[in-house]
């Protein structure tokens, strides 16, 4: 079974219309980035699978519907929305309390083990903590939950540096296993690169890539191209052409290796890079051309 | 600093913990209305507070001569515990405005979502707060503010002494008790129901402002009946809800709404149509609630 399975996912509000026609499949054991620009639709869409807002289409999560269920669905999946949604009143123990209270698979001992591992104390206020340790303690609350989705909705927004590469560094060390799937949305793409086994971006709510991590890699070279020799490398059709001070790099898909290595310096490129090739050619595209 | 290490994976608890936790909807409901109590500590500091200051209030009171005070026995009494229930009925109004609103203005819904916890719990248990935990807290805080002045009446003006007079109030004592507690959980639990769910409802709904949206309609809607049809039933049934069910005996008709109600048997006051209409009003406000919680969205 697959745990997010949608068909024709789509959401209006009004006349603007967010997702438009989304077909989704996350197997069991996967981390799906969902990489996308500002208003194109990510968190509607993880609303969707959330059970938060309604939608028209068909959509599966763990094999139930997020908007009827939600409560149901909620044992089996949590998620983090954003860095500042913990009440502000609350105490840490008053959060482990109610977590105990109320979730059948939470796990105190163990949330306890992680937040003893940072500085905050039991009796702290979530208004008194900084804005990265009030993400670490939604982490560890929500990392003690044994669940099989975790959905995160620009988790380490407005966070510094170090523990917004804390924050993945737990979620795989501590948390992750082939068993549990994680989507996670963030405008921090090279951040999370190494972390995800798969990927999408989305761009004007509908999906207009969809690939695996391996497959990212063996398919995708960068060049810079030698001057000289940038006619026979735009003959090789470029998904994408961009100017580094005065030299061409070209983004390639599919290309054998060594015929590119005969043109330049060959590289990897980065998420990143990807997207902005395939969001640009998706403005300079007809808007029907998704995917 | 070191016991971290053995409470992480990979410790003998590990297997049992696979499976999961029955948690009762009754626990569920629990920890939702104590939730509401670590956020909203006014619920019983307010009354606390009120109790407090009217002691405070009492106690130079005691001074004056025996014979003043002695006359109106009941009234400090009484007054005692309508200003405690009053501060409790306020401090409902304020709460029942912001249980839905604050949640979407400080976007922790998407928090509380995020739990296994149905949006008919969460609007049930909000709805508890003043219509069961606020009626019992200010029953309690008033007659323990009781107890302490018919101490220290006892105590002060008579020296200690087991008067005839103690005798006499300790049996008023049970009685006012029963009152107070009959007229809180008939008032303030059942006969408020509608007028907690209204606020409840728009706590849920308003986009910005819900103390104008709750106010404001009435006033709309008592204006425009005056203008249009130059009657005021709307006015009337406000009052009505908000006085309570008149006595069928008309002895207790000058006295204060507390004798008022107190006057009502159970009987008569389970027999009262309005009751049961108000109870069906709250419960579609309630019904609104939910389906309005679960589609909102944080503002």
């Amino acid at each position: 079974m697959a745990c997010i399975e949608a068909r024709g996912l789509r959401k209006a509000f009004g006349t603007t219309i967010a997702v438009d026609g989304i077909d989704l499949r996350v197997e069991e054991g996967r981390i799906l980035g969902l990489i996308g620009p500002n208003g194109a639709g990510k968190t509607t869409a993880l609303n969707a699978i959330l059970g938060l807002t309604s939608y028209q289409g068909e959509l599966r999560v763990l094999g139930r519907d997020p908007w009827t269920e939600r409560e149901k669905l909620m044992r089996d999946a949590c998620f983090i929305a954003d860095v500042a949604v913990l009440p502000r009143w609350m105490r840490v123990w008053q959060a482990l309390d109610y977590f105990a209270g109320v979730h059948p698979r939470f796990d105190r001992a163990k949330a306890e083990g992680f937040l003893a591992k940072t500085t905050i104390g039991r009796a702290g206020k979530v208004r008194e903590l900084s804005k990265g340790m009030v993400a670490q303690l939604h982490l560890a609350l929500v990392m003690a939950i044994d669940a099989k989705l975790l959905v995160l909705d620009e988790p380490t927004l407005g966070l510094d540096i170090l523990y917004r590469k804390q924050f993945y560094d737990s979620l795989l060390n501590d948390y992750f296993d082939r068993s549990r799937t994680i989507v996670v949305t963030t405008h921090q793409v090279e951040e999370i690169q190494d972390v995800l086994t798969d990927v999408m971006f989305i761009n004007r709510g509908r999906i207009v890539f969809d690939c695996s991590m391996e497959e990212f890699e063996s398919r995708y070279l960068e060049v810079t191209v030698n001057p000289e020799q940038i006619a026979a490398a735009r003959a090789l059709k470029p998904i994408h052409e961009r100017q580094v001070l005065g030299r061409s790099i070209l983004l390639f898909d599919r290309v054998e290796r060594q015929q590119l290595a005969a043109l330049g310096d060959v590289r990897s490129p980065s998420l990143a890079d990807l997207f902005v090739a395939v969001l640009s050619n998706q403005s300079g595209a007809a808007q029907g051309g998704a995917r | 600093m070191s016991t971290p290490s053995n409470t992480v994976p990979g410790s003998p608890l590990e297997s049992q913990v696979t499976a999961p936790a029955v948690i009762t909807a009754s626990r569920r409901m629990y920890w939702s209305v104590r939730r509401e109590l670590w956020e909203h500590r006014s619920i019983y500091i307010a009354p606390l507070a009120a109790g407090a200051v009217f002691l405070l209030a009492f106690l130079p009171g005691l001074t004056l001569s025996p014979a003043h005070w002695h006359k109106g026995l009941d009234t400090p009494y009484e007054f005692a515990a309508a200003l405690i229930m009053g501060t409790g009925f306020i401090v409902g109004i304020f709460y029942s405005l912001d249980a839905l609103y604050g949640e979407r203005r400080d976007r922790s819904i998407l928090f509380w979502k995020s739990l296994p916890v149905s949006d008919l719990t969460t609007v049930l248990s909000k709805f508890a707060i003043p219509v069961v935990i606020l009626p019992l807290f200010t029953f309690v805080i008033a007659v323990v503010t009781q107890f302490v002045m018919l101490l220290l009446s006892g105590a002060v003006p008579m020296g200690g002494g087991l008067g005839a007079g103690t005798v006499g109030s300790r049996m008023s004592f049970v009685h006012m008790s029963l009152m107070v507690l009959y007229h809180m959980l008939t008032v303030h639990g059942l006969w408020y129901a509608p007028i907690y769910g209204w606020l409840l409802l728009v706590s849920a709904w308003a986009p910005r402002a819900p103390f104008i949206w709750a106010f404001l309609p009435p006033f709309v809607i008592w204006g425009v009946e005056r203008i249009a049809f130059g009657t005021s039933h709307f006015l009337g049934m406000l009052r009505y809800r908000l006085t309570g069910p008149e006595p069928l005996t008309t002895t207790a008709r000058s006295g204060n709404m507390m004798e008022m109600i107190s006057a009502l048997t159970p009987m008569q006051f389970f027999s009262t149509p309005g009751l049961w209409v108000g109870l069906a009003v709250a419960a579609a406000f309630l019904g609104a609630a939910v389906r309005l919680r679960r589609n909102r969205e944080p503002i």
